[in-house]
C-alpha cells in the first residue's frame, strides 16, 4: 500500500513548509510539494497550507495568496470535500478565500507573540482531529501578529451552534480572539484552520516542549488510509 | 547635462570638490589625486569617500585587529578567516558553519524599527554570500536605563524591527542579550548575529575572476536610501536642490530578502555562480571594487543599466545608495540564461550591468561616457591606515581604586535576591523574546532563555540526514567589566560565551566579535579599544578558538561622553550528537545540584553593586583561562557521557541568580547548602569559570572523578525538587514568587 499523499503548499514568503512536510513524513505520509504558480494539485489526498508571510502580507494577510493559480484548483476541490488544513498564514488564506467564515485581525496586544500555548480540543469531528479526545487539553506553539479571530455576531453564533469551533485557547487568550477561538472548521468539517502550529510540536528534541501536534497528522493519515 | 566625466576631470584640475563634506581629510583627498594622476570625478570621489570611511576601511582599528591573525591559535576548523563577508568553520561530517555579528547602532537610534530591521537583513546577506543557507539569528542589545523615556521609544522599536524582519524572513531567533545601562541612552547598541550552513566544499567568495564573465546585479531596485553623503556631490555638481534632502536610514523589505535567500540557494545548487557579494554599506561602490580587486583585476560596468526605483538618481547617488536586499554575482556567459531563469522563478529582478576584464581597472560608464577609471584595489584594500594615539584614561586609576569592598552589605539576603532578580538586567526578557519566532524551520533544539541557542543540522538541508551533529551559539559582553579593565573585560566576555556554549554540551570552536566603542579620535577611547583587542586576541589564543570575523563600531558617544567599552563576543560550538544536548536549569526532582569552580569575594562591576548601590569601581572578576578551559572540558565530556541532567552558567548576579533561574526553567525547586563561610559572597559574587550542573545521584561518583581528573573544583550543594528555592539557614522563596518577580519587571516598564 502506498503512503497517503499530503500536499504542502509553498507561496512566495511561506516559511513553515519544511516543518509541515517533515511532520507529514514523521507520521508515515508522503509530503508532496505544491507550488503556488502551478495550478496542479498533483492528485494529493489532502492539503496543508502552512504558515509564513505569503507575498510579504503587505496588503492584508492572505489577501493576495487566495488569487494564486494553485488556489483556482484548491478552492473547488476543498468545497467538494478534499481535506484541507491551514495553520497561521494558511488559516488567514482560508478565511480570505471564504473557505472558512470570519477573519483574523491584528493581535489585541499589538505585538507579535511566540509562546507555548494551552489549547482545548472542542471537537474531534474533523479528519484532522479524530485522534484527539473531545475536551482534551494540549500545548502547541503560537507565533503570529495577526491572529485575533473575529466574525459578525450572526456568524459567530452559527459556528458556535454548529460545533464549528475546533480549538479554544486556555490559560489566557493571547490575541483577543472572540470566544477564545483558536481554530474552526467549515460546516462539512473537511476544512480546518487554526492559528497554532501543530507542525512545531511533533518531536522531543526540537520545537515546542510538547508532541501534541502529532495527532493532527496521525488523524488525517488514518482517515486517508481508511477512506 | 553637466556630467563629471574622466575627461572633464582631467580638463578641470582645479575644480573645488566637496571631499570634506564626504568625511575625507585633505591628505586623503590628495592621495586619491596622486593615485589617479588627476582629480577624481564626482563618481570616483563617491567611491573613495565611502570605501575609505571608518566603517568600510577599518582605518583606525586595522593596526590593532591584526592581532587576531598574528595571535590566532592553531585550528584545523578554520576554513575561511577574517577579511571575507563572514568566517567559515568546519563542523565535521563534510559540513561547515559560517557566522558573524555586526552592529547597526547609529541607524537604530535614529529610527529604531528600520535601523534594527535592516541590521538583521544586512548580516543575513553576509551569510548568504558565503554560499550558505542562513539558519538562525541572535541579537545582542544595549539600551539606556530601563526607566528612561527615550528607552521607551528605542527599545520597543528595535524589538519590533528585529521581530518583523526576522520573523518574516523565516529565521529562528535563538538567543542574545538585552542589557540596560544609562551609558547607552544616546547610543543604543544593536548587534545582530546570523549563522548559516553549507557543504564545506561549496564555499562562495567575493571574487570576480575570469575575463568575459558577466556581472549581475539582482534583488531589489536601487533607490535613494542612505545616501546622505552622496547628495552633497549631486547637489554640488548639478545644482539640484531636490537631491539634497534624502533619508539617511534605509528601509527593509524582508519578503524580498526571503525570496533572495531561496533564489540564491537555487543558484548555488545549479552551480551558476562564480563569485558573489552582498550590497551593504557603500552599495555598488563596495561590491564592484571588492569583487574586482579580488578577481582578475578589472571590471567594466555600465552604471546606467542599474535598475532604479527613482529614475532621477545620479551616478554618484547610485554608487553610494544603501538600498537593501541587493546582491551582485559574477556569472559565466554560458550560465547567464540559467541564472536569469532561476531569478525569474523567484520574481527577483536581475540585470547584467558589466563584465570582468583583465585591464586592472574598474571602469564605469554612464550613457557611453566614462565616469570612473580607477585601480579597484586602491579603493578596496589600500585605504588609509591610522596609528591613532592612545593613553590610559585620566580617571582610570581612581576608578580602579574605588573598590566595592566597603559597600554596605544587605542584611536580608532573601530580599537582596529578589531585588536583583526583578532588576531590568536580570529580569526575564520574555517581553522581548516572545516577539521573535524561535521555532520556524523546526531545527531549534535550545533557544532563549537557555545559555546558548542550539540547532540540529540533519534536517536543515537536503543531504544532511546522515549527521547527528548540532551547533551551539552564545553572545556575551559586559560593558561594566570592560570599563574597569578593557583587557580583562574582553576576556571575560569571551570566557562567558565560551562557557555558555560548553554548558549545553557543545565544544567551543570559533569566535566572532562586535567591538562597540566611542570615538577613536579620543586617545582614552583608543586605549580602551587597544586593550580590549589585545585581551581578546590573547584569550582566543589560550582557549584555542580563532576569531573568524566581526565588526568594529566607533563613535558611540554623545558629545564627549563615550559608552562603556562594549566588546560583544559570539562563540560557536559543535556537539557531535545533538540528542545529548544538556537542557538549561533543573529538569527533574531528586538530582544532585553541583557547583563547579571556585568562588572569591569579587564584586567589582557586579550586578549587585550596580543594583543595590549604583556603584561601579574596583576591578572586574579575575580571569583564569586555564580554569575556563578545564571547566569547558568537564562540561562537554560529561554531556557526551550522558552524566548531566541539566546545567546553567554562573555570571551576572552569581550563584543566587543562577539558582533562581535554574528553578524557573521548568518550575523545579531545590534545597541547597552553601559551602563557604560568608553566605553573601557565596550567593552574589561574580567569580568567573563557574557553572551549576545537576547529575543523578548514581552518576555523581563518576562525575566527581571527571572533575578531579581535570582539576575542576566540584561542590555538591544539595538536591532538586519541591516548589521553592531553599538555601538552608539563609532563605526560602517559593518558585511562584521567583516567577512573579522575574517575569513582572519588563512588562511593568514597557507595557
Amino acid at each position: 500500500m502506498s503512503a497517503a499523499r499530503v500536499g504542502v503548499v509553498t507561496f512566495p514568503g511561506t516559511l513553515d513548509d519544511q516543518d509541515a512536510a517533515r511532520a507529514v513524513r514523521h507520521a508515515g505520509g508522503e509530503a508532496v510539494p505544491l507550488w503556488h504558480a502551478d495550478p496542479d494539485l498533483k492528485g494529493v489526498d489532502a492539503v496543508f497550507l502552512p504558515g509564513g508571510f505569503s507575498y510579504g502580507d503587505y496588503l492584508r494577510c492572505g489577501a493576495i495568496s487566495r488569487f494564486a493559480p494553485l488556489m483556482e484548483e484548491l478552492i473547488p476541490a476543498a468545497r467538494a470535500g478534499l481535506p484541507v488544513l491551514g495553520t497561521c498564514n494558511g488559516f488567514q488564506i482560508l478565511c480570505e478565500a471564504h473557505l472558512l467564515p470570519g477573519a483574523l485581525m491584528r493581535n489585541a496586544g499589538l505585538h507579535y507573540v511566540c509562546r507555548d500555548q494551552g489549547i482545548r480540543v472542542e471537537t474531534t469531528a474533523t479528519p484532522w482531529t479524530s485522534d484527539f479526545t473531545e475536551g482534551q487539553e494540549i500545548v502547541l506553539p503560537i507565533k503570529h501578529g495577526e491572529g485575533r479571530y473575529v466574525a459578525d455576531p450572526a456568524t459567530l453564533a452559527a459556528i458556535e451552534a454548529g460545533g464549528q469551533v475546533v480549538f479554544r485557547y486556555t490559560g489566557g487568550n493571547p490575541n483577543g480572539s472572540l470566544n477564545d477561538i483558536a481554530g474552526i472548521r467549515n460546516e462539512a468539517g473537511n476544512i480546518v484552520g487554526l492559528m497554532p502550529h501543530p507542525e512545531h510540536a511533533v518531536e522531543d528534541l526540537t520545537g515546542a516542549p510538547s508532541t501534541d501536534g502529532r495527532a493532527f497528522f496521525t488523524s488525517i493519515l488514518k482517515k486517508l488510509v481508511n477512506a | 547635462m553637466n556630467l563629471d566625466t574622466v575627461k572633464r576631470a582631467a580638463d578641470t584640475p582645479d575644480e573645488r570638490q566637496p571631499y570634506a563634506e564626504l568625511g575625507m581629510k585633505p591628505d586623503e583627498y590628495d592621495r586619491v589625486k596622486e593615485i589617479l594622476g588627476r582629480r577624481p570625478t564626482g563618481s570616483e570621489l563617491a567611491i573613495y569617500s565611502v570605501m575609505w570611511s571608518e566603517h568600510c576601511s577599518y582605518k583606525s582599528s586595522k593596526v590593532h585587529l591584526r592581532q587576531f591573525g598574528t595571535k590566532a591559535p592553531q585550528s584545523d576548523a578554520l576554513l575561511v578567516g577574517m577579511g571575507e563577508n563572514a568566517g567559515v568553520v568546519d563542523i565535521g561530517d563534510g559540513w561547515a558553519a559560517t557566522f558573524k555579528i555586526e552592529s547597526h547602532n547609529h541607524p537604530s537610534y535614529v529610527e529604531p524599527h528600520q535601523g534594527a530591521a535592516t541590521g538583521v537583513g544586512g548580516i543575513v546577506r553576509d551569510i548568504m554570500s558565503m554560499g550558505a543557507r542562513p539558519i538562525a539569528v541572535m541579537d545582542a542589545l544595549r539600551f539606556g536605563g530601563a526607566e528612561a523615556a527615550d528607552t521607551r521609544r528605542v527599545l520597543p522599536g528595535v524589538v519590533e524591527g528585529i521581530s518583523h524582519y526576522g520573523n518574516c524572513l523565516g529565521l529562528p531567533n535563538i538567543g542574545g542579550e538585552v542589557v540596560f545601562d544609562p551609558c547607552y541612552l544616546g547610543n543604543p547598541l544593536v548587534n545582530a548575529l546570523c549563522v548559516g550552513l553549507l557543504r564545506k566544499d561549496q564555499i562562495k567568495l567575493a571574487i570576480a575572476p575570469g575575463a568575459g564573465n558577466k556581472v549581475v546585479l539582482f534583488g531589489a531596485l536601487t533607490g535613494p536610501d542612505g545616501i546622505g553623503g552622496a547628495s552633497v556631490l549631486a547637489s554640488a555638481t548639478f545644482e539640484d536642490e531636490s537631491h539634497a534632502k534624502r533619508p539617511s536610514v534605509q528601509v527593509g523589505d524582508p519578503f524580498m530578502e526571503k525570496l533572495l535567500i531561496e533564489c540564491c540557494l537555487e543558484l548555488y545548487q545549479a552551480d551558476v555562480v562564480v563569485g558573489i557579494q552582498d550590497l551593504g554599506a557603500a552599495g555598488v561602490s563596495c561590491a564592484t571594487t571588492e569583487l574586482a580587486a579580488k578577481g582578475t583585476g578589472g571590471m567594466d560596468v555600465r552604471l546606467d543599466l542599474v535598475p532604479l526605483r527613482d529614475p532621477s538618481l545620479r551616478p554618484e547617488e547610485i554608487l553610494m545608495s544603501e538600498s537593501q536586499e541587493r546582491m551582485m554575482a559574477v556569472v559565466a556567459p554560458d550560465d547567464i540564461d540559467a541564472f536569469m531563469a532561476i531569478c525569474a522563478k523567484w520574481d527577483i529582478p536581475a540585470t547584467v550591468i558589466g563584465e570582468v576584464t583583465d585591464s586592472g581597472r574598474l571602469v564605469m560608464t554612464w550613457h557611453g561616457e566614462t565616469i570612473v577609471d580607477i585601480p579597484p584595489g586602491t579603493a578596496a584594500d589600500e585605504g588609509p591606515v591610522y596609528e591613532r594615539p592612545f593613553h590610559e584614561p585620566a580617571g582610570q586609576a581612581a576608578l580602579n581604586a574605588a573598590s566595592p569592598a566597603d559597600l554596605p552589605r544587605p542584611e536580608d539576603l532573601r530580599a537582596a535576591l529578589l531585588q536583583l532578580l526583578g532588576s531590568p538586567n536580570l529580569a526575564s526578557k520574555e517581553w522581548v523574546t516572545s516577539q521573535y519566532d524561535r521555532y520556524v524551520r523546526g531545527n531549534t533544539v535550545l533557544a532563549q532563555p537557555a545559555d546558548a541557542g542550539m540547532l540540529r543540522i540533519s534536517e536543515v538541508m537536503p543531504g544532511a540526514e546522515e549527521t547527528t551533529r548540532g551547533i551551539a551559539l552564545a553572545t556575551d559582553g559586559n560593558g561594566r567589566y570592560a570599563r574597569l579593565d578593557p583587557y580583562a573585560g574582553a576576556q571575560l566576555a569571551l570566557a562567558e560565551a565560551y562557557r555558555n556554549v560548553a554548558v549545553t554540551g557543545a565544544v567551543p570552536l570559533a569566535v566572532t566579535n562586535c567591538l562597540n566603542f566611542g570615538s577613536p579620535e579620543d586617545p582614552e577611547v583608543m586605549w580602551q579599544f587597544s586593550e580590549a583587542v589585545r585581551g581578546l586576541a590573547d584569550a582566543c589564543k589560550t582557549l584555542g578558538v580563532p576569531v573568524t570575523g566581526g565588526n568594529v563600531s566607533f563613535y558611540n558617544q554623545t558629545g564627549s561622553t563615550a559608552i562603556h567599552p562594549t566588546p560583544v563576543v559570539g562563540v560557536l560550538g559543535v556537539i557531535e550528537d545533538v540528542a545529548k544536548r544538556v537542557r538549561s536549569g533543573f529538569t527533574g526532582n531528586g538530582d544532585k545540584v553541583v557547583l563547579l569552580g571556585e568562588t572569591g569575594a569579587e564584586f567589582g562591576g557586579s550586578e549587585w553593586a550596580h543594583v543595590a548601590h549604583g556603584h561601579l569601581g574596583g576591578l572586574p572578576p579575575a580571569v583564569d583561562l586555564e580554569a575556563e578551559r578545564a571547566l569547558g572540558r568537564v562540561l562537554t565530556e560529561a554531556a557526551s557521557r550522558g552524566l548531566l541532567t541539566g546545567s546553567h552558567d554562573l555570571s551576572d548576579g552569581g550563584l543566587a541568580i543562577a539558582l533562581a533561574e535554574a528553578c524557573l526553567a521548568q518550575g523545579v525547586g531545590c534545597t541547597v547548602s552553601l559551602t563557604g563561610d560568608d553566605a553573601f559572597v557565596d550567593l552574589f559574587s561574580e567569580s568567573a569559570s563557574r557553572a551549576l550542573v545537576t547529575v543523578r545521584p548514581e552518576s555523581f561518583g563518576a562525575f566527581a572523578e571527571l572533575c578531579a581528573a581535570h582539576e575542576v573544583p566540584c561542590y555538591g550543594l544539595g538536591t532538586t525538587g519541591g516548589a521553592a528555592l531553599v538555601v538552608e539557614g539563609v532563605l526560602d522563596i517559593p518558585v511562584a514568587e521567583l516567577r512573579e518577580t522575574h517575569t513582572g519587571a519588563l512588562p511593568a516598564l514597557f507595557g
